[in-house]
Formats: structure tokens, sequence, C-alpha cells
């Protein structure tokens, strides 16, 4: 009976989004990416409560503090509590990370398409200048326009969005140019449909896996950017707390006090990790023939 | 091949220049004046204006332009704000420095990266397999700085094995190495895991083809199947690949210098960032543009002498 009963289940018709979610169950990795995720997100979005102490409270007679019972990571160059610092870390990488990425995203995405969609010469310097940027390392891109825009969040939003976005304009290019040929596409333009409507009605649904799958992956490497540029002083500035800010400000006193840039580092690489393998779960999902 | 080496020469040239003129947008069309940007906010309005003379900022921007571009022909890159140096002599010290930081770490990813890529691939979906890709994974992940710092934790300040700071001179290899040692051990396990996924994949791809099956159905041992055969085909797409990652590396570089405090171009970067030179920062954007060029234009090359169907 029960075996007659699970034959049954199994040829149910499910639908295409339960589909999916059935292979992305199976995907171990990608499932404990999206745990990973939603820890890190509910850290962020919880920290007042979660965090043991005030991240800006200074106290400077324990400055240096080693870890206590109270203090569980010891205390920082101000006598501030090193792992709440950390828990609201957790927001500016979250934030960064993602508003740079929907930056990056939407202007990327909207360059590759104006470029298909336009041709000529609009399409030979978008295309151009997005080729030489892909050529640089995220990285050197990053620190240059961060540089010349200046320290501060909103910098460092801008900076990391425009060194993503080339990456999102290749992948809408392409697309954009083989359906640009369509008779539906050439249709709804007889009947007066503009550019941003054809993008988004009939563009992005093509392309929307392959747009998370990105997403996701440029969301940790933007957080590893945030980090990186805070380590180098062009992020977040003080007092809030920054997981790049804190390791650099903690390698000065890494004999006394390793903590201090060893724990802030261990939440950025999980915080990275969990995007990587959420975006290489996606992937997978959705195109098993790159599923090794 | 000569012919095909000639072509991928000039079509540099074009390249390099649409490169040098988004570096000259970026650090002068981008909002700011540079002059104020690099004395501050509380510097006299005629300090501001001597230094915009100085920097050629009153000129009209084609002037400007072709000032710039004409110097890098001339293969000058002006004089630092801060020290009054031409540039390139600063650079002329940190480029070895970072060079060979560089080579070092994409031999140690390619040494220990292809052996894991190959042994992934064989032993797919075991055990094996599913360490090295966890491996991996945590390897993409790594900040490269973040890595050096651990390492420099335990090895330097906890066990006392290397050295904390700096880089040895090059006319004393023994002390060069060992503060190489480190920084190369970091960067490089970052290359391995890039290079073991991809030649993992690669290897997957290149066991399912026909002309392997052919090898074994034909007796062959099989190591000689996957060395001789398999590993051959798979080394085409490595190289172009490999190429790339070393782009790369040279992102990641500028934070493990500034960790190490090795005296190479990214720390000397970082530090013109800080100081708000922008004639050095600009500069070193022209060296690393002319390097990302060569190592595209010799992947392109390799690439050409492996594949001969490249070349047409």
């Amino acid at each position: 009976m029960a075996q007659a009963q699970g034959a049954l289940d199994s040829v149910r018709i499910v639908s295409q989004r339960e589909r999916l979610w059935r292979t992305f169950k199976q995907n171990r990795a990608a499932l404990v990416g999206l745990v990973m995720v939603v820890i890190i997100v509910l850290a962020a979005l919880l920290a007042p409560l979660l965090a043991p102490h005030d991240p800006l409270a200074q106290s400077t007679i324990n400055r240096l503090a080693p870890p206590s019972s109270e203090y569980l990571l010891g205390r920082d160059d101000y006598g501030r509590d090193i792992f709440s610092r950390i828990i609201y870390g957790a927001r500016v990488a979250l934030q960064v990370g993602i508003l740079s990425v929907l930056l990056g995203g939407v202007l990327g995405t909207a360059m590759g398409a104006v470029a298909g969609f336009r041709g000529g010469w609009v399409e030979t310097v978008i295309m151009r200048v997005i080729d030489v940027m892909l050529a640089f390392p995220d990285l050197i891109t990053g620190l240059l326009v961060a540089a010349v825009l200046g320290p501060g969040m909103t910098n460092l939003i801008i900076a990391i969005g425009l060194t993503i976005a080339p990456r999102f304009a290749r992948l809408s290019h392409g697309p954009t140019l083989s359906v640009k040929k369509t008779e539906f596409v050439e249709a709804a333009r007889a009947m007066g449909a503009r550019d941003w409507r054809l993008l988004v009605v009939h563009i992005l649904p093509n392309i929307a896996g392959e747009l998370l799958v990105l997403a996701s992956l440029w969301t940790a490497s933007a957080i590893r950017l945030e980090a990186s540029l805070s380590f180098i002083g062009l992020g977040v500035q003080p007092p809030t707390a920054s997981w790049g800010q804190m390791i650099r400000d903690g390698t000065i006193h890494l004999t006394q006090v390793p903590f201090y840039s060893l724990a802030p580092g261990i939440a950025l690489l999980l915080t990275v990790l969990a995007f990587n393998l959420l975006g290489d779960g996606i992937r997978d999902v959705l195109d098993p023939r790159a599923q090794a | 091949m000569a012919k095909f080496a000639l072509q991928r020469i000039a079509l540099s040239i074009p390249t390099l220049l649409a490169v040098f003129t988004l570096i000259f947008i970026i650090v002068r069309v981008i909002p700011g004046d540079p002059a104020t940007a690099a004395l501050g906010d509380y510097a006299s309005q005629e300090a501001v204006e001597a230094l915009r003379e100085r920097m050629g900022l009153n000129e009209p921007i084609y002037v400007q332009y072709f000032d710039f571009i004409g110097g890098l022909l001339r293969g000058d890159l002006g004089r630092s704000l801060i020290t009054s140096e031409p540039v390139i002599d600063q650079i002329r010290f940190a480029l070895p420095h970072t060079v060979e930081l560089a080579v070092a770490a994409i031999l140690i990813g390619l040494v220990l990266g292809i052996p894991v890529g190959i042994v992934t691939a064989i032993y797919r979906n075991t055990f094996i397999d599913y360490v090295g890709r966890v491996l991996s994974l945590a390897g993409l992940s790594f900040p490269a700085f973040y890595l050096g710092i651990l390492l420099l934790y335990f090895f330097s300040v906890r066990w006392g094995l290397f050295p904390t700071l700096g880089a040895g001179d090059f006319s004393d290899p023994v002390k060069n190495l060992h503060h190489l040692a480190l920084p190369a051990i970091s960067l490089g396990l970052i290359e391995t895991a890039y290079i073991g996924r991809m030649t993992r994949s690669v290897m997957l791809n290149v066991l399912n083809d026909d002309f392997v099956r052919t090898a074994r159905a034909k007796g062959l041992p099989e190591w000689a199947v996957l060395v001789r055969h398999a590993f051959r085909a798979a080394l085409i797409p490595i190289v172009s690949l490999a190429g790339i990652f070393a782009i790369s590396l040279i992102g990641s570089s500028v934070l493990t210098e500034v960790v190490f405090s090795r005296p190479g171009l990214g720390r000397m970067m970082v530090g013109s960032i800080r100081q708000r030179d922008y004639i050095t920062v600009q500069s070193i954007m022209v060296v690393y543009a002319v390097i990302i060029v060569f190592i595209n234009l010799l992947t392109d090359l390799i690439y050409g002498l492996v594949d001969p169907r490249v070349r047409y």
C-alpha cells in the first residue's frame, strides 16, 4: 500500500517551480548555502537583539581586554565589544553587497540591452568600454573608482556597483540581440512598445535564471570587495563596524589580541562562502548539464 | 605562427589605447577636483590653483588627453604629487617585487591545482572529490588578504618561522625567498582553488570524449589514457583560463602586499591613494593595463602554439 502510494506520488504532475525546488533541495551544498544566507540575514536584521553590547560603546580602560564570559571575543582598541561589532558588521556587509549588486545589475543589464537594441556606434562604444573594464581584476577597478569617489558607504556602493555592471551587461547583450530579430518582438514594436518594455517583458524572463546566479555569485564578490576596500580605509567610515576595517585595525594587535583581526575574517569568509554556495547551487539546478 | 603573432601584437595596440583613455576618463571626468582632493578641503585657493597649473588641469580637456597619451608614448609617466620624483623610477623599483610574487603564486597554483583537478575528476562523486570540491569552494571564498593574515599569525607571530614584514633584496636570494614564501603561498593556495576547480570541469568534459573511449578500447593503460590523451586535450582550455587567473591574481596581490608590507606595485598604489597622489595612481593603473594586455597577448600566443586551429 505504502509502495503504491509512493509510486502515485512520483507520477504526480508537478509545476516547474516545484520541480526546481525539489532539485534544489537535493543539492546539499546549495541548501547549506541557503541556510547560511538566511542565518546571516537574520543576524543582520536582529543585530540589536543578538548583540550583547552596544557596538559603539567605548571604554578606554578596557581597551584590548582579552576574551571573557561577558565579552566573548574580547574588546578592541577603544574597548568596544568585538563580538557585537561582528554581528553589526553583517549589516554593512549585506547592505553594501546587496545594494551594489542591485545597482550594478540594473545598470549593467540596461547597458547591455540598450547596446543590443540600438546597435551602431552606441553598441560599439558601450561594448568596448565593457570589454576594457572586464579586462581589469574587480579589485583594481573597484580600488580606482573608490579612490576617485572618496570613502563612505554610498561611494563604496557606487564603486562596487560600477565594477559589477559590465558582467551583467555581457549577460543581457546576447539575448537582446537574438530576441531583437524575432517576429514577436517586431510585432510588439509595431504596436508601439518601447525598448524598456521589450526588455522587461520579453528579455528579462529569458535570462532570469542566469541573472539570479550572477547576482548571487556577485553578492559574494561584492562583500569580499567591501571588506577589501574597507581594509584599505576606502570603505565605511568609523565608528560604524565593518569587517574589513576590524581586520585592518586588528592586524596591529595580532600578537596580543588575535581575535580582533581573525574573528571578523571568519564571519567574512562564511558570508562569502554562503553566497557562493547558493549561486553555485542555483546554477546546478537551472542547468543540470553544468552539474558535475 | 609569425603572422599570427604579429596580428595579435598589432591588435593589442588599440586595446591599450582604449584602456588608457578609460583610465584618463575615470581619473579626470568623475566629479571632484584632483587638486583639491590632493591638498584637502582646507587648502588655500592659491595653493590649489598652483597645483592645478602644475598638473595641467587648467588646459582644455583634449590638450590634457593628448599630453597624457603623448607622455605615455615617450615613457613619461609624470612626477609624483608628493615627492616630485618621476613616477617611473618608483615603479622600476616596485615592479620586480610584484612580478616575483605573481609568478611564484601562479606556479604554486599550477603545480598543486592541476593534479588536484585531475584527481577529483577521475574520482568524481567519491569522498576525495567531495573534499576537493569543498576545499576549492572555500578557497574561492577566501579573501586573499585574510588568508595572508592567518598565515602571518600562525607562521610568523606564533611560530616565528617567517619574517613578518617587507621583502628581501634581490641580491640575497635566500632572504628574498624567505620573505616571499608566505605571501606567495597565500596567493598560491587561492590560485590552487581556482585552477583545481577549472581543471576538474575541463577534465570531466574531455573524459567523456570519443577519443578517450577509443584510447581505452585499444587497451592503453589508464595512466596513458589520462596523461597522454585526456590531459593533453584539457591543456588548451587550461592555458587560456590560467591567463585569466593570472590577471585576477594581480588584483589579489594588491592587498597581499599591504598585509605583508611588500614594496610592490599594489602597496605603492594603496599608498598613493591614501596620499591622494593622483598622478602616481594613474601611472600605476597604466602599468597594470600594460601587464594585463601583455598576459592576454601571451595567453593568445601560447594558445596559438598548442592549438594550430586558432592560428587561422
